[in-house]
Formats: C-alpha cells, structure tokens, sequence
C-alpha cells in the first residue's frame, strides 16, 4: 500500500521561449548617470549584433511562475528520502546558505587587497585545519571544484612526485568496484588503466594485488585507486596491508572519498596508510547538489605529496594570511582563484554545527539507517555480499528478475510510493544492483515507509510482475523515452521549423 | 530462437561475415544487437580506411554501453552503411540483412577459415547464455 | 544535534531491530589498526545563532563597503532578486543529478532552456549543461578539438586570462598536447595576427583566443578564424565577460566557445561557484564534453526532456570517456538562466550599453593604454606604482585597478580598470583624480 504519498494537480508550463512576447520585460534597470555611448560608434559597427535572436522575453511575474512550476516537476531532498548509494544525498542545512550570501563574503573579489580579505582568508584556512584532522592528513588543497576535479588533482600529484623520484611510471589500478570517474581521471592524467577484481566477501584481493605488483618488475604501477569503504558498502579490512604492498614498491594509495560519510569520526584515511585522497563536500559535509553541481573536491596529500600542491597555498605571515605562489615544485593551477569559495563557507559552516563528536555522531546514524534497511529488506531482497554494510547496502535483483523486474523497473515503481530510487545498476560487480545509501538525515518513520515501499514492490512482483513493468504511474510525467532521445538528439529548442527544415 | 544464415560466418566477438569475390559485408549478429538492447548510434570507419582482424573498427552504442565492433577480417573498407547513422534501430530490426556496417575488400581471404561455421557460433552463443 | 531526526529510544528500538545493543557494535568491525581511538580534535558543536556571528564576523573583515574597478575576469554585475528566490526553492536547490527523468523534469526543462539561451548567445548550434568555470572549459574545449582534429597542438593568446592559461599548461601536461603562446599586438592591444600565422602549423588543433580579452579589447573573431582554417586548425572562442554578449557580434566564425557565466549574476563570492560552459557547432555534438538534456516523449506522447548522449561520459565510457567530469554547477547554471530570463533580449542589450557607456566615462578621464575598441575594461598606464595608487584609493574607501605587472612584465607601470552597471560616476571621478 502506497502511505507516503497521493496525487495532486500540478501545473503545466511551456518552454520560456514559447511564452515569450515582444516588448515584455523583467528588468528595469537606474537612470545612467554618465552620458550613454553609442555602440557603433565605440566599438564599430562590424563588432555590434543586431539581437539576440530567439532570446526570451517576458515579465517578472511570468518569470517567477516559469520556474516555481518548474521545480514543482522535481523531486529533492526537501520532500523526503533520497536513497542514492555513494551520492549521500543529506540534509543541506540553511544556516550555510545564508552565512554564504552575507555580503562581505559574497562580494568579495577573488583580487581584492588581502589585507581587506582576512575573513575569506580564516575561512579558508578553518576549513583547512579541520578537514586535515577529520582525514588524518598533512596537507590540503581546496581548490579542486568537484570530486572527479579532485581525483585529477590528486593522481596529477601522484604523478609530479614519481616523476621526482625518476620515473612517472605507467598504470593505475582500479577495483571493478570504482566509479566511472575512476578510470578517466587516470587516463586523463596520462595513465593506463588496470582492473583488479573483488574477492568474495566483496573487498579487494590482498595476495591478487601483492602477486600484481610482485610480477611488476618494470615499476609500471603508479598508484591504486580505491574508494573506501567501496562501492559494495564494505570497509576494506585490509586497507593498511594494501598500503603497505605499495608502498614497499614505491606506488601510492589513492583514496576515492566518495564514501567519506562512512568514516568521519570512526576511522582517518591518514591513519590507514592513504597517501593521497579527495572528499566530496556535496556529499560528506552538506553542501547542497543543487540538480548537480556545485561540489567542491578538496585533495588531502601526505607530507611527500605536499610540494606539489597547486599553487597559490595560504600562509601565515605577522599574523595575518597570505596567498604563497612560491612552489617550485607544484602542479600549477587546476582552476582558477581559489576554488568554489561559496561551498568551503557552507562546508564549514556544517562542521561547525556538529562539532567533533557531532560529526561522529551523524556517521553512527548513517551507518545505523544502512544497517537497519538491510535487516529489513534481507528477507526480500538478494544480498551478493554478506560483509558487514557501513553507512550502504547493495542487494541484487536476482530474486525479482526471475518474475522478468530488472532493478530499473523496480526504481521506477518506488517513484509511485513516494521515494527516489536508489541507485540502480551500480556497481557493476552485482548483477542488477540495487544500492542503497540512506544517510544520517532519516526518521525511523521516513525509513519504515521506505522499507514497507520496498517490501510492498517485492510482493507486487510476486503477484503481479507486469504490472510493475509500467510503472511509474503516478508522476505528471510517464516512463520517459531514452532512446529517441539519443537516437535522434534535440538538444536545443528553436522555432517551429516549415515543413522543408523539417525533413533535414 | 533466432537463425543464424548458414552462408555466413562468425567470430565470438558477435560479428557476421558474407564472403564473396573477395568482398566481405560485416554486420554484428542478432545475439549481439539481442544482448545490447536499444541501439541508439554507430560510429563506423570511413571508406578507404584499412581494418585488421580482430582488432576493433567501430562501436555500437545503446543508451547506457558502448560495445567495440572488431573486425573479422583484415583489409580496405570499400564501403560504409551510412543509413545507420540516421537509423541505428535498423541494427535492432534487421542484424543480418539492411544493417550490415562495412563491406571490406580482403586482404587475406584466408582469414575466414579462422571462423566459427553457422552451427558452431549458434551452440557457442547457447552455451554462453 | 539538530540535524538529526532521532531520538534515543528510536535509537535502541532501531539497534535491537539490527541484532545489536550498542552503537559501537555498527563499527566492531573495523581494523583495530585503523580506528579512531579519540574524539576529533574540533571544537564542540554550536548554535545556528552562533554560526551566524561566526561568519558576520568574518564578513566584516573584508572588503565590504568599498567601491571596486576591478573586474579580470570577475564582474560585479547587480543580482536581481528574483535569482535567489528560485535557486532556494528546496526543489532546485536540495535535488539530485537529474538521471530519474520522470521525477526531474523541472531541473531538465530549466537546463535545456538554457542550453538553448547559451546558444542564442554564442551563435553556436549546440551547449553543454555547465562546466565548472571558464578556466577549465578552456582545457576542455582544447581537448576536444584534440579529438576533432587528430593533430595535438594548442596555441593560445598571451591575451587570454593568465589563470585560464595556467589551467591549461596544468591540464596539457599529460596529454601529450603542447601549448604555445602568441602575442599581442602593443598598440591596438588585441592579438598579433602576424604571430599567429607565423606559429600556426599542420599540428595545431586549435586556435584559442579571448574576447574581450584580458586586456578589456575585442578582437578580430574573423581574422583569426580565417588564420585558424586555412591550416586546418579549430578557432576555440572564450569569454570571460558574459554580459559582453549583450552587444557584441556573437563569434559564428568560431567552431566552439568556452566562456564563463560569473556575470549572470552569480556572485563573485571570492572566486567561486561559477559556471563555465562549451558550445560548438553541430557537427561536434559527440565530442562535447559534460551532461547534455535532450526533447523527447514520455510513453503517454507529452514533451519530456532527459540526460542524453551519455555513452560520451565517464560513468559509460569510463577510461575513453571525452571527460572525467561528472558533478557540474547546475545550480549555478540556473541562477544564469533566470538572469537571462529576467533581462531578456532587451534588458541585456541595454545592461550591456550601460557598461559601455560607463566604462566610456572613465576613459574620457582616464586615458587607456591600447586603441582596440573595448567593452566595460581598460588598461591605463599609471603615473607612479600602480600598487601606491592603490594604497592611497583604499583610505577613501575604494580598491583600484589590477596592476598588470605579475602577469604580463612589460605593463609593470599599467592598471587593468573596470566599469560596470554598479560603478557610480563620483567614485570614477576620485579614481581619475587620484590617476593624475
């Protein structure tokens, strides 16, 4: 039975460009108050353009209509759970987005005076301090704009410090387990990439990883990429005898903070050997994902790495901060300024509510959620690996598939109950994933329904699996065509073509 | 159950080969087109280019994979199924007839003698399902 | 805490429910070696009121309250209201990468209009959803006309943004693409031509200029593109200054535009979130990097939109993938489009004369050093030290130009100025005075 939710009316809404209207406007802008130039004249008449062909034009009443009926069409975590694995889809407290628009700090110029940007600066360097205790690291960068942005960062770093012991070598591993990001960072800083398999209780194989870099006589092996715990939701229970394997050879260990949320307060990537890692703030410390950016992808390193950090870094000098360009050594720049300044304000803002043992606390409620869907669901639901689960559990769809619902189909359902699906078909190693990460932010009400949900589809399967194959059937909008989408792209609105441009 | 025609062959990558006078067209099977689901684009080598036995020339993309096309034989590519950028679902509707993807003039027609007969490449794909 | 729905008897009832009767046996089973056996060393948790006097404290040790001519690359543009009234509606702002479809139509519609605003802007046919800024679309855009091309060369203006073109050496490194520089020209202050043409070669992929450029000049988009093509080369166009667009001839002569949107009022907010975005023509549509939205129909026959064309991105192709990126600034990329919204076809174009017309003003008191025609930026060379003129603006409340020395040697005595919409007339008035 669907408790979490019932239908009700939703607006239509054109596109802008079909609302639009000659002569509307919503904007009025001052009185000048210098003499208006004319455009031709200063800049020449070849460099002016006519308009801007197509542009909207409409008012501010229809404006704000547009989007509010827009974001209407839109699930969030405002309404309820979001049960993404590895996305940590958690609460995005306000008290961070209005500290990050006090205007000293939302007007600030990135080439603004230092001595007129010390409050930036301590914000910075805050945040700084107290990731590099949370990781157990030694430096930090926070420039990096997202996790992948730090992924590149980090193996960039990798890189420049085997190149200063003489040879960059070739290869990075990756656990079948990884994220997409994984391997295309590597090959985007100029490595090839090696898949290492998974052993059975779903971590990686300590004796397959120490014969790899055994066989590897040549020293071709960079670094290992691995997220921790894994995609599978599994702590690696070897992960200081793995560091300890490549270091003996000279290669790092990178870490995929992916599934930080695991980890803050329990257990620091500094302690288990990590020479170098990223966290994501839009997942760990609350930032909001916003339909998809902005993240902030800080990049931990040990002491060795340090030198090699981007440039600028802060510096304390008589008491005030100071950017320092002086690093011979360093990779250079990944992005301009000094990163998405707004998300570090809102990343602080999250540790400063919770406080040392509040951030621990919060890792034990999300570990308890995890835990507790799985006890719930193991008596519907295939789980490939019994390993203990931190703050995610995957189950297959092996039981369900058979009836012919695939883990997509099944997602698609859980819209009609109310949730966002969980993530589906991730990671790969698990035939028809489901993947399950509730975090901290849950109710033991909003988990019951979401278990009853759950439960509910696996006995819908049972009874009627057809059925489930539709759905979802209650959304404003039905099961969306994917593959006229990519078979024919139309990735951009124009006006009503006759019949002759249609053809082409 | 699909029927694999018996004037073809096969390799185990799922590509079919048509043989004659020195030409042979290319197409991926009905189990591969099958086991890919919708497909929404192929990306194919231009005409003239040369192709090497099992080495991949081009790849089928569904919504969520992309899967590598590798050559069955080695050689110049005379010609290029150019409908099937404007209409991949031919791949879905007709794999081994309108959807076949490049014609190669062979280099070493001895190659095909390296593979799979009708029958053969039917039980390998039973046994790999 | 409370951010945390739980209370301690829902606690025990969830840990009995797990088979366990402490929280610590959640973790039991973490390596001895690896755990945590003391409390962070982070102070104790505070209120939301106290959070709130931590950073107005930090604001205040800031540069509020002053008048800025600088811009280089980031604008202080007026925000409308209206832009963070949408983009903290929970809906936008708490809501997931829109891979459900059918539950994210309202983040897909808003990202394929502006899709299709950033093309009415550039002139191009197609425009990815967002990048993380200008500085790293421009080594995305420069490897993407890599994979165009097949040649593996980049030349870039000495004119473009010295952080944009420290981005790319970082990003080009191991690539195997080597970047050159060419110049500028020390009259007109716009590109070289002759340089150019003398460094193209068969291997340059792609051309990349700016416009306007770092310098606040606008360029000959044509001449360079002319130079670009006839060896084969791309004409990579970036822009910095978004509002520009408003006025200027968009750069059709170009083959893919990488530009950041920090002047859609999205606040400067000391350097980031920004937006950056690619565009190019049609034909290139496969190398595009990033998320894309496409029109299609959902299985009762209404209009749908969705993410498409994924089989380009890292979660599909992982290792040959066109990019490793995956989170965006969609967020941010919606405050853009509400800008666009809200000024539309009209307001841009008078927003963009209005920054002519002021940055015009101060010329007319302050003489610029270069002749190209320039948009709301100049370059002025100063009398004295540039950094001691600075030093004397700031005791009356007001941050001068960006002296040039760091970044281009040869304008050590010269100030980067601009003007916007916001820059008042008597703060223009004291910057000539005190320039004299």
């Amino acid at each position: 039975m669907i408790r979490k939710v019932r239908q009700h009316i939703s607006q239509n809404e054109a596109l802008l460009f079909e609302e639009t209207s000659p002569g509307k406007a919503g904007y009025q802008l001052p009185e000048l108050d210098v003499p208006s130039v004319d455009p031709q004249a200063a800049l020449g008449a070849p460099n002016v353009r006519v308009e801007i062909e197509g542009f909207p034009e409409v008012s501010e009443v229809e404006a704000i209509r547009h989007f509010t009926r827009l974001s209407t069409w839109n699930y969030a975590i405002d309404l309820g759970l979001y049960p993404l694995g590895s996305c940590t889809m958690k609460y995005n407290p306000r008290v961070n987005e209005f500290v990050a628009r006090l205007d000293g700090l939302a007007w600030a110029h990135p080439y603004q005076p230092e001595s007129l940007s010390q409050g930036a600066l301590e914000i910075i360097a805050e945040l700084e301090s107290a990731l590099l205790e949370i990781t157990g690291m030694d430096a930090i960068t926070l420039q990096p704009a997202a996790g992948a942005h730090g992924e590149f960062t980090g193996i960039l770093l990798v890189r420049a410090y085997l190149e200063s012991q003489g040879n960059p070598r070739k290869k990075i591993l990756v656990p079948d387990s990884a994220h997409g990001t994984n391997p295309a960072t590597a090959s985007m800083a100029g490595y090839s990439v090696q898949n290492i398999k998974s052993n059975a209780k779903g971590m990686m194989d300590v004796s397959s990883l120490a014969r790899l870099l055994d066989e590897d006589t040549n020293n071709e092996i960079a670094a290992l990429m691995v997220t921790n715990p894994s995609t599978l939701g599994i702590f690696e229970e070897d992960i200081a005898k793995v560091a300890e394997i490549l270091h003996a050879k000279g290669a790092m260990l990178y870490m995929d903070g992916a599934n930080m949320n695991a980890l803050v307060g329990l257990t620091r990537p500094g302690d288990f050997g990590v020479d170098v890692m990223h966290l994501n703030l839009h997942k760990t410390f609350s930032t909001p994902h916003g339909g998809g950016g902005p993240g902030g992808g800080p990049v931990a390193v040990k002491k060795h790495l340090e030198p090699f950090l981007p440039i600028p870094r802060l510096k304390r000098v008589n008491e005030a901060w100071t950017f320092d360009y002086k690093f011979p050594q360093s990779i250079g720049r990944v992005r301009a300024f000094y990163g998405n300044f707004g998300v570090l304000v809102r990343a602080l803002a999250y540790i400063l509510a919770h406080g040392g043992n509040g951030l621990k606390n919060a890792t034990i409620d999300a570990l308890m959620n995890a835990n507790y869907i799985r006890r719930k669901l193991e008596p519907y639901y295939d789980l490939p690996y019994d390993s203990p689960s931190m703050h995610e559990v995957v189950f297959s769809d092996d039981r369900q598939s058979k009836q012919g619902v695939r883990t997509g189909d099944l997602a698609k359902r859980l819209i009609d109950y109310g949730f966002h699906p969980y993530t589906v078909s991730f990671p790969t190693i698990v035939h028809g994933a489901i993947m399950i990460e509730p975090t901290e932010t849950e109710s033991k009400r909003e988990l019951d329904l979401f278990i009853d949900a759950m439960i509910s589809i696996a006995k819908e399967i049972e009874k009627d699996p057809k059925f489930v194959l539709q759905a979802p059937y209650l959304t404003r909008t039905s099961r969306v065509d994917e593959v006229t989408a990519a078979r024919r792209p139309i990735v951009r609105w124009r006006p009503q073509r006759t019949s002759s441009q249609a053809a082409d | 159950m699909s029927s694999y025609p018996e004037k073809f062959v096969y390799t185990k990558e799922h590509e079919w080969v048509n043989a004659q006078d020195g030409i042979a067209t290319v197409g991926i099977t009905d189990h591969a087109q099958h086991e890919l689901g919708d497909i929404v684009y192929v990306d194919l080598p231009k005409v003239g280019s040369r192709v090497e036995q099992g080495k991949t020339f081009g790849s089928v993309e569904s919504v969520k994979a992309v899967s590598d096309i590798y050559a069955p034989v080695s050689g110049e590519v005379a010609e290029v199924n150019d409908s099937l950028t404007t209409t991949p679902e031919k791949l879905n509707e007709d794999p081994h007839g309108a959807a076949w993807l490049i014609k190669v003039r062979m280099s070493a027609p001895d190659e095909i003698k390296k593979l799979l007969s009708a029958a053969d490449y039917q039980s390998y794909v039973g046994a790999e399902s | 805490m409370r951010y945390l729905p739980k209370s301690d008897s829902e606690r025990k009832e969830m840990l009995a429910a797990c088979g366990i009767e402490t929280a610590e046996e959640l973790y039991a089973h973490l390596p001895a070696e690896a755990r945590l056996n003391r409390p962070l060393d982070l102070a104790p948790g505070i209120s939301e009121y106290e959070i709130i006097d931590f950073f107005k404290a930090r604001a205040a040790e800031t540069a509020d309250g002053y008048a800025s001519f600088l811009g280089a690359g980031v604008y202080r543009h007026y925000r409308p209201v209206l832009i963070d009234t949408i983009v903290s509606r929970g809906e936008f702002l708490t809501s997931y990468t829109p891979y459900q479809a059918e539950i994210a139509q309202g983040t897909l519609t808003a990202i394929f209009e502006f899709q299709t605003m950033i093309c009415q802007l550039t002139g191009m046919d197609v425009a990815n959803a967002s990048m993380y800024d200008g500085s790293t679309a421009v080594p995305e855009a420069a490897m993407m006309a890599l994979r165009v091309t097949g040649r593996n060369r980049v030349l870039v203006s000495r004119v473009v943004h010295p952080e944009y073109r420290q981005v790319l050496t970082t990003y080009a490194k191991h690539q195997g693409m080597p970047v050159a520089e060419f110049g500028y020209d020390a009259e007109t202050g716009q590109i070289d031509l002759k340089d150019l043409e003398r460094k193209l070669d068969d291997d340059t992929a792609a051309v990349i200029i700016q416009s306007p450029n770092f310098f606040g000049v606008i360029e000959n988009v044509q001449a360079a593109a002319d130079l670009a093509h006839r060896r084969g080369a791309l004409l990579i166009f970036v822009f910095a200054e978004a509002v520009s667009l408003g006025i200027l001839e968009p750069p059709r002569d170009a083959d893919i535009v990488a530009g950041e949107l920090q002047s859609f009022a999205i606040s400067p907010s000391f350097g980031g979130p920004y937006a950056g975005i690619i565009a190019s023509k049609e034909k290139f549509l496969r190398q595009l990097p990033g998320r894309l939205v496409g029109e299609t129909l959902d299985s009762n026959g209404n209009r749908a939109f969705c993410l498409t064309l994924s089989t380009r991105e890292q979660h599909i192709r992982r290792e040959k993938a066109t990019s490793n990126i995956c989170t965006n600034q969609a967020l941010i990329a919606l405050m853009a489009t509400v800008f666009m919204t809200v000024y539309g076809k009209a307001g841009l174009r008078e927003l963009a004369t209005q920054n002519l017309s002021k940055a015009h003003y101060l010329s007319s008191k302050v003489k610029p050093r270069f002749t190209g025609p320039f948009f709301n930026e100049f370059v002025t060379t100063a009398k004295s030290a540039p950094e001691e003129i600075n030093q004397t603006l700031l005791a009356r409340k007001i941050i001068g130009g960006l002296p040039l020395g760091t970044h281009y040697p040869e304008l050590a005595d010269s100030l980067l100025l601009c003007a916007t919409e916001m820059t008042r007339r008597a703060d223009m008035d004291t910057l000539a005075e005190a320039l004299k």
